[in-house]
């Protein structure tokens, strides 16, 4: 990805642009030219020059410990409960085989980690707000999530998790009395600043440089509105000129609103036998095409008098009624009450009638959305809907693919639905006609806020459109704690070097008992202080660190595990990282409590053995297990412990 | 002994006029013309066939929902006579004479009718005024939309009503705590929570939103239990314990049991069986059953086999071969082995029987004693009638370049050895010497040559395949996916070794009847997991709706159109109420964030009791409203304003609160509490107006004339269908 930057190519991901940009300035730094294909995991880079842009991903990947073992520290002030996070974190094999290499995961984990460090960080200097160090760590937070968002959406939750954070924090200074109204406006002020107004800003400003960087035409093109698409160097609609209002006799293309919507498209091949009427088929079709291309006529006259140049122009308004003739098979676009190939409830479009001469069923209102009649209509700008007359349904296009009779295109039906959905919405792209004056695209060029808006509109839909395929087998995320089934990056096949990414177990199961071990613990805890047991000091110190300090990781665990099982898109392994992060720093936290409980009715020394002891037993286990983090090799196959790790 | 004759024997009954009063309205606004119109109405056309498949006692799945709401409009039917005999096809067929229409739609109305006076005994028990209670009950009372919903034998009233009974029994247990814990009618209130909720859940998924509001309130309440420093330990677990057994285990309890008794009730195979597994199918009466009521449990070296795909999907199917082979070349140019097809069938057929052979004998027929074969055993699968092996070798599979093909070898003398040799395994085994069962076992077949696993693709061959499914060979096949897991389904023990006679050879006798070894537990679990996976292909339908159209009623739903007159029933709720329940939300939502942040800093605005009341009252209410919103925004199924009712319900309750709270606690003079009552009456007079006006679209008479029903599109995206003179 962090190639298209470096030859400013644009590009379609669905997520964030920050990630491949700092990718791509880390590649750019280390003299990488951009050329290598990147086309799929396995391939060499041969005399590429890769290792700038590994050594930064490594680089933020190892500083999630130093940052886990500050948070650590911070929340409950114990040297052993940060060591034993800092360990996990250092041998558990799945975090360093996902920093090793090109991912967005390590630069998302490092704003994250960041994020969540630097809150942390802001909560324990609360009893000076207003100083220096506590407007350093706050707008630090801020733009750690603003970072973090900028990577990847799963950056939200941290969001998410800072923003409770503070809710409860202003909660807690509005009960304190001896604060007046004025002083907690500055509080509030100060963090809107800090946490909404400078994440935002700096949000914005990495999508207005993500904008300038690209400015060459790309594969991504397809994905965005045509208005976005003049935008670009290289796109045939950069600094075209066409006329603006659509006018009878123009030719025209158009396009589907839908994402990746496609041209309505006709050829000269029939419907086959048996799937509605055996006429000619309509569909809608991704490239530019000659077959793409439509005469508007008026549903009453016939075609001689427009084609005469001393004729005066006549504007296609809204409302009319217009027929739409085929340019290169004079056919008319044609609807009927035969049900559409695919949609069964819908009906079928077709191409009708011999050089123009069709019947009333090839009469199409057109319609702009949100106009008064008797406006014109406006090429590209426009947002044009076809209803037929016969039957009042609309033309649109399905977005199922036809089989091979249709040549693998997209169905178009008209649906009697009258619902509005950029399925049934369409723009004009292309525009020719030599009576009319031809004006610059420029004029139609959309703001920043325009272009910000449409790029998160296709990434949401594109992040919700990948669906698992039928029969594949998916990820799921009950899976992920117990370390049920690693992912592959890398390998081709049997006898080859693999990289397979995989916790360490002994560490993932250690994980996943704490946290029933620290709920039982709250539970405990948190019943012994209602029901009013007297406790010691020292002991109401460790319940606070294990309610407030373990309360503010589980949530964070909760933030990024969750929502996972409401998603509808493919999930991988690799998701589970962050969560996996609270999870660690949930492990040191808890087990250091649960020690020192034990320590009150036992003599200090063996706790602190205990600690050590539990960190040297994942220590040891991790020896076996670390062959497979960098590069697996043929004999792997002994390493494999569970069914369900594919070899 | 006698001393009960020395007092005179008194009753004393107390009957609040009220409750019965809202009790008879209710009845006659849900039973008036019942039977009105003799036709199907939109959903009955979905119910109805399950009414009908009760009666038959065929066994279905429907993935809408649990089974207890069919249950009781099955009973409907059951006690007005119902055979079942009726075709629910079409949405305003006119019902026959066989079928009872009051009875059917007899209990839905019930449920609807008694909604009214629990939403009046609900305020009571929030300790709102009688007076608020009444305005309640008045406005569910004169709800279109609840009335055009219970009228019909759809089950979104019976589930509100038991929505209402959790919630109320709820309440009144909770106000029994504090006097009289572990009386009688504490735990009367205290069982009848957990039965309503289990009942809730059973008639729809839905009513788990309602389940878990009530659980998380009460373990608010225990908490602050909790912190009462009067009660012992011993107490404390003893209402813990109760709490467990009440609100989860008698709730699960009973969940079971409706599956028990639907499963009891329908014992005939039906139109639904294919979706289950073999084993539950042979446990149906007829069906399957009557196939392999007889075969033997084990199979043996010489079994003749039909092998099913357990994943039944795209359509259950079973490993098939015929004469024909794979083209030599494909459209795209790909060449084959040109050997013979093998593919997946979606129907029963001559070609789907394969015979399981010991590769190191040549018999084809079962030994005397059969030699079972077992988990891990090598074998060869010969097709029965063309007497090929099942083979696979690394050629592209057709469809599936990444996979291998899998044919029946033909010896076409060339350097292209036979591979047939297959290895069982056994998914579901408990241990690794298990023999491979009719029906019950789940086998892999995995490639020796090649360790490639037998699986389905899924896809469906061109025109010289037959359109049939595709079997490949799967090389990457670590996991587990149901898609390469077979199970026999049809089993006999081969006899003759000729192949004319085998073609011709009889079932086997009686050794042991299977259908016995499937649990109950088995069953329910099957079944339960078949309801929740099940997906119906998303379906797009005209009056679908999107969550945000219902709360300002953009969308209504048309239910029945008269053949002839413009007669019309719609799904349509009274505008004025849900307007004012969206006020009353909001007006709510805006005071309870005010007197929060006041009471923050030690401010308070109302005393402290009546505080109480309107957080446990917006617990309730808004609350309810909320959890039965709210998650619809997170659902991908196709939505309909029906799904809004049951938060509707909880709305409009809150109408009534806020009113009362305004006018303790807002109005202050003696003129603005007066000014409030006014307002309050007339706006209630507008409410009975707008139900008077739409009460010919919520009963569908009397018939409207075009011009009035145009006068009724109070708003343009309302669909009212307008008939073309």
């Amino acid at each position: 990805m962090g190639s298209y930057y470096i030859n400013r190519t644009f590009f379609f991901d669905v997520h964030p642009p920050l990630g491949k940009m700092l990718i791509g300035l880390a590649g750019y730094l280390s003299g990488y030219d951009g050329t290598f294909p990147f086309q799929k995991p396995g391939d060499r880079y041969e005399q590429h020059n890769y290792i700038g842009m590994r050594g930064f991903c490594a680089f933020l990947g190892s500083c999630l410990v130093p940052f886990a073992y500050l948070t650590v520290l911070e929340l409950s002030k114990s040297l052993p409960a940060a060591l034993l996070t800092a360990f996990i974190l250092i041998f558990d094999t799945g975090c360093i085989t996902l920093s090793q290499y090109i991912l967005l995961d390590p630069i998302l984990m490092f704003f994250l980690m960041g994020a969540v460090l630097s809150m942390v960080k802001c909560n324990s200097c609360a009893d000076r707000p207003f100083s220096a160090s506590w407007w350093f760590w706050l707008s630090l937070t801020g733009v750690s999530l603003a970072g973090a968002m900028g990577v990847k959406f799963v950056g939200l939750f941290v969001v998410l998790l800072v923003g409770l954070n503070t809710i409860y924090d202003l909660w807690d200074l509005l009960g304190n009395l001896s604060l007046s109204l004025v002083m907690f406006g500055k509080h509030l002020l100060a963090r809107v600043l800090c946490l909404i107004v400078l994440p935002l800003a700096l949000y914005t400003a990495m999508f207005a440089v993500h904008f300038a960087v690209l400015n060459r035409s790309g594969p991504g093109d397809g994905f965005f509105s045509s208005a976005f698409q003049s935008q670009l160097i290289g796109n045939n609609l950069h600094n075209v000129s066409i006329p603006e209002h659509l006018a009878y006799g123009s030719v025209v293309t158009m396009k589907n609103l839908r994402m990746a919507g496609g041209y309505l498209h006709s050829h000269w091949h029939l419907y086959p036998e048996g799937i509605g009427a055996r006429q000619q088929q309509v569909t809608a079709y991704l490239h530019k095409d000659l077959n793409n291309l439509w005469v508007i006529k008026k549903h009453d006259s016939d075609t001689a008098d427009l084609s005469d140049p001393s004729s005066p122009v006549e504007f296609v308004r809204h409302g009319d009624i217009i027929r739409l003739e085929h340019k290169e098979t004079s056919r008319n676009l044609h609807s009927h009450q035969h049900e559409a190939p695919l949609t069964r409830k819908h009906f079928q479009v077709t191409g009708y009638g011999i050089n123009g001469t069709g019947d009333s069923n090839d009469f199409w209102r057109i319609e702009v959305v949100g106009r008064k009649t008797g406006k014109l209509i406006k090429v590209l700008r426009s947002q044009v809907r076809l209803t037929h007359v016969a039957t009042g349904c609309i033309l649109g296009s399905s977005g199922k693919t036809l089989p091979k009779w249709g040549w693998e295109q997209v169905e178009v039906t008209c649906t009697p639905y009258s619902k509005e959905t950029p399925n049934s919405l369409w723009n004009f792209e292309d525009h020719i006609n030599p009576k009319l004056p031809n004006i610059s695209l420029d004029v139609l060029k959309p703001s920043f806020a325009e272009i910000l808006l449409e790029s998160h509109m296709v990434m949401i839909r594109g992040n919700s459109g990948l669906k698992p395929k039928d029969n594949e087998v998916t990820s799921k995320p009950w899976h992920w704690p117990i370390n049920y089934q690693g992912l592959r990056f890398s390998g081709v096949n049997e006898t080859d070097y693999r990289v397979y990414l995989l916790g360490n177990p002994v560490i993932w199961w250690l994980n996943l008992v704490t946290i029933g071990l620290y709920l039982l613990i709250t539970v405990c805890t948190a019943v012994a202080l209602k029901r009013g047991v007297q406790l010691t000091s020292e002991l109401k110190e460790l319940s606070r660190v294990v309610l407030r300090a373990g309360g503010q990781i589980t949530l964070g665990w909760l933030l990024h595990y969750l929502p996972f099982f409401m998603m509808g898109r493919v999930l991988y392994f690799h998701h589970y990282f962050p969560a996996m992060l609270f999870s660690s720093m949930l492990t040191g936290i808890t087990w250091d409590a649960l020690l020192k409980f034990c320590a009150v009715f036992l003599s200090p020394s063996t706790t602190a053995r205990k600690i050590y002891g539990g960190g040297f037993l994942a220590l040891v286990l991790l020896i076996l297990y670390r062959k497979c983090s960098y590069l697996c090799e043929p004999g792997f196959t002994e390493v494999r412990r569970q069914e369900g790790w594919q070899g | 002994m006698l001393g009960f004759l020395k007092e005179p024997v008194v009753v004393t009954a107390e009957i609040n006029v009220n409750l019965v009063a809202l009790s008879v309205m209710g009845l006659i606004s849900r039973l008036w013309g019942l039977c009105y119109p003799r036709a199907v109405v939109f959903d009955e056309v979905y119910y109805g066939q399950f009414v009908s498949l009760y009666m038959k006692r065929i066994f279905f799945v429907d993935d809408s929902g649990p089974p207890f709401g069919h249950m009781l409009l099955a009973l409907g039917g059951y006690l007005g006579g119902f055979d079942g005999n009726f075709l629910w096809n079409r949405i305003g067929a006119e019902y026959s004479m066989n079928v009872p229409v009051w009875s059917l739609r007899l209990l839905p109305a019930l449920a609807g009718a008694l909604c009214v006076p629990l939403a009046y005994q609900i305020l009571v028990e929030l300790h709102f005024s009688h007076c608020a209670a009444l305005g309640a009950a008045l406005l569910i009372l004169l709800e279109n939309s609840l009335i055009t919903q219970s009228r019909f034998m759809l089950l979104e009233s019976i589930l509100i009503f038991f929505i209402l009974l959790a919630v109320l029994s709820y309440l009144k247990f909770y106000n029994l705590q504090k006097h009289s814990a572990f009386s009688g009618s504490w735990w009367f209130w205290l069982l009848l929570t957990g039965v309503a909720c289990s009942c809730a859940v059973g008639v729809k998924y839905m009513g788990l939103f309602t389940y878990m509001l009530l659980l998380a309130t009460a373990g608010l309440h225990f908490w602050h239990m909790i912190g009462d420093q009067n009660l012992s330990n011993i107490s404390l677990l003893c209402h813990f314990l109760a709490r467990g057994l009440a609100l989860i285990i008698i709730p699960m309890g009973l969940y079971l049991s409706f599956f028990y008794v639907h499963l009891a009730l329908l014992y005939r195979s039906g139109p639904h069986d294919q979706i289950m597994t073999s084993a539950f199918q042979a446990s149906l009466e007829g069906g399957l059953a009557r196939i392999t009521q007889g075969q033997p449990l084990e199979v043996a070296y010489g079994s003749q086999i039909t092998l099913r795909n357990v994943l039944g999907k795209p359509v259950q199917c079973w490993l098939h071969s015929h004469t024909n082979t794979y083209p030599i070349r494909y459209e795209n140019g790909r060449g084959s082995s040109h050997q013979q097809q093998v593919t997946c069938y979606p129907f029963k057929d001559v070609n789907n029987w394969w015979i399981v052979k010991d590769p190191g004998m040549q018999q084809l027929v079962v030994s005397n004693p059969p030699r079972p074969v077992r988990h891990g055993h090598i074998v060869q699968l010969v097709h029965g009638i063309t007497t090929r092996y099942l083979n696979t070798h690394d050629v592209a599979a057709p469809l599936s370049p990444h996979s291998q093909e899998v044919s029946c070898y033909i010896d076409y003398n060339i350097s292209m050895p036979a591979q047939n040799l297959w290895r069982v395994e056994i998914v579901n085994r408990e241990s690794d010497t298990d023999v491979w069962k009719t029906i019950l076992s789940e086998v892999r077949f995995v490639h020796v040559n090649t360790s490639a696993v037998l699986k389905l693709s899924g896809a469906s061959l061109p025109e010289w395949g037959y359109r049939q499914l595709e079997v490949v060979g799967e090389k990457l096949s670590k996991g587990y996916h149901q898609s390469m897991v077979w199970n026999v389904e049809e089993h006999r023990y081969g006899k003759s070794q000729e192949q004319k006679e085998r073609e011709v050879e009889l079932h086997s006798p009686t050794q042991m009847d299977i259908s016995k070894n499937l649990s109950f537990m088995a069953k329910f679990t099957e079944l339960q997991w078949k309801i929740l996976t099940l997906k119906n292909e998303d379906t797009e339908h005209k009056y679908s709706s999107s969550a945000l159209d219902w709360i300002t009623m953009d969308t209504n739903i048309a239910y029945w159109l008269h053949p002839t007159s413009g007669a019309q029933i719609h799904l349509l709720g009274n505008v004025a109420t849900w307007a004012s329940a969206n006020a009353a939300a909001l007006v709510y939502l805006c005071l309870s964030l005010w007197y929060l942040l006041r009471r923050r800093r030690k401010i308070y605005d109302i005393p402290e009791d009546a505080w109480q009341l309107w957080t446990s009252a917006g617990g309730v209410c808004a609350g309810g409203w909320a959890v039965n919103y709210l998650p619809f925004f997170l659902m991908e199924k196709t939505l309909f304003l029906y799904h809004y009712l049951p938060a509707v319900t909880f709305q409009i309750l809150l109408i009534p609160v806020v009113l009362q709270h305004l006018g303790d606690h807002l109005c202050r003079s003696v003129l603005l509490k007066s000014m409030l009552s006014a307002l309050t009456v007339a706006w209630l007079s507008s409410v009975y107006f707008v139900y008077c006006t739409f009460s010919p679209l919520s009963y569908g008479q009397p018939a409207l004339s075009p011009t009035e029903l145009r006068a009724l599109r109070w708003k343009d995206t309302w669909n009212i269908l307008i008939r073309k003179q």
